[in-house]
């Protein structure tokens, strides 16, 4: 919905994917952390119901006693989102999915990313479509990470996917909002979520992507890769808040003149 | 026999089960899903699923990721 045109609403009535509303508009990733002690403070701090997690193969011989992610931040307490990070191609992705709905006893709620190359982790869009047809017909609700490319968006949101996630500037490089003229274009289109996911490097990043209209944004590395995750964790708290607050709120335009904020009459000079 | 598990060679008796596997990698009861040859195979079934010569298997569990 475009920004200057949203209604204002008396308060925030929650985040809805795939029919399940959440307080927080923050979703953080488990990555990237000192130990796992770190990543359950930093995720408790900020806030966030949603924590995205990798799929990877058990180690072999190593302790199998030794804690695990999910013993930090178990699903009991929050909403665990399998991603497929390190995925190149449909195929793997969705077996990856495949696996991580097993591994958490038939939770559907998934993060689809297929890449197209190391250097850039830009996503392979026609891989992405393929996977996200594949998966939806299984019965997965998808939020996908995507380019910010309306019809890209749009072609996702045709085939059933629970939720869009452009991203702000590449995976990890903090750069914040590089396009947000295309991220305007595809939240006035969008009629799933759009959250944007990758590239927010600090809270001012995270407070555009909401005041532009964004539904919710995901982050890792801005948190994690903080000097002070923790400290960093409350901040993107606030920042995600204060950024759908503006929004909410209807704000001035922007004019190239100036309007003094006091009256001329009865002024001395 | 010889089974591929993780991507490398693992041998087992002739006609094990992935229960039997599990369990013989102190896993029992640890948060993980597995597939053989692609194919998922829940834990209901690890009891009745007899492993072949040449089997990919694949035990996963979650980790830290964005």
């Amino acid at each position: 919905m475009n920004m200057n045109d949203a209604p204002l609403q008396q308060e925030d009535q929650g985040l809805t994917i795939a029919g399940k509303t959440y307080r927080s508009r923050l979703l953080v990733g488990s990555g990237k952390y000192k130990d796992l002690d770190e990543t359950r403070a930093a995720t408790v701090a900020s806030g966030a119901e949603i924590i995205t997690v990798a799929i990877r193969r058990v180690n072999i011989g190593q302790d199998p006693n030794a804690p695990s992610l999910l013993d930090a931040v178990p699903p009991s307490e929050f909403t665990i989102l399998p991603n497929t990070a390190g995925c190149y191609n449909a195929a793997d992705a969705v077996y990856t999915l495949q696996l991580a709905r097993e591994l958490l006893g038939g939770h559907k709620l998934v993060k689809l990313e297929v890449l197209g190359d190391e250097k850039t982790l830009f996503p392979n869009m026609p891989e992405t479509l393929k996977a996200a047809e594949t998966l939806v017909k299984d019965g997965f609700d998808v939020m996908v990470y995507c380019s910010d490319d309306p019809i890209q968006a749009r072609m996702l949101e045709d085939l059933g996917v629970a939720a869009v996630m452009p991203l702000a500037s590449l995976i990890g490089s903090g750069m914040g909002i590089l396009n947000p003229w295309n991220l305007s274009l595809i939240i006035e289109q969008s009629r799933v979520p759009v959250l944007v996911d990758a590239g927010v490097g600090t809270a001012s990043d995270a407070a555009i992507a909401m005041e532009l209209g964004c539904d919710g944004v995901l982050m890792n590395t801005a948190i994690a890769g903080a000097r002070d995750p923790i400290r960093m964790a409350r901040a993107m708290k606030l920042a995600v808040e204060a950024g759908r607050e503006a929004f909410l709120s209807g704000r001035i335009p922007r004019k190239f003149a100036a309007s003094p904020s006091s009256p001329m009459a009865g002024r001395v000079a | 026999m010889q089974i591929e598990l993780n991507g490398k060679p693992h041998p087992l008796p002739d006609g094990a089960t992935l229960e039997q596997l599990i369990a013989g990698l102190s896993l029992a009861g640890k948060a993980v899903a597995v597939a053989v040859n692609r194919q998922v195979v829940p834990g209901a079934r690890w009891l009745t699923h007899t492993l072949a010569e040449g089997d990919k298997v694949d035990v996963v569990r979650a980790i830290g990721g964005g």
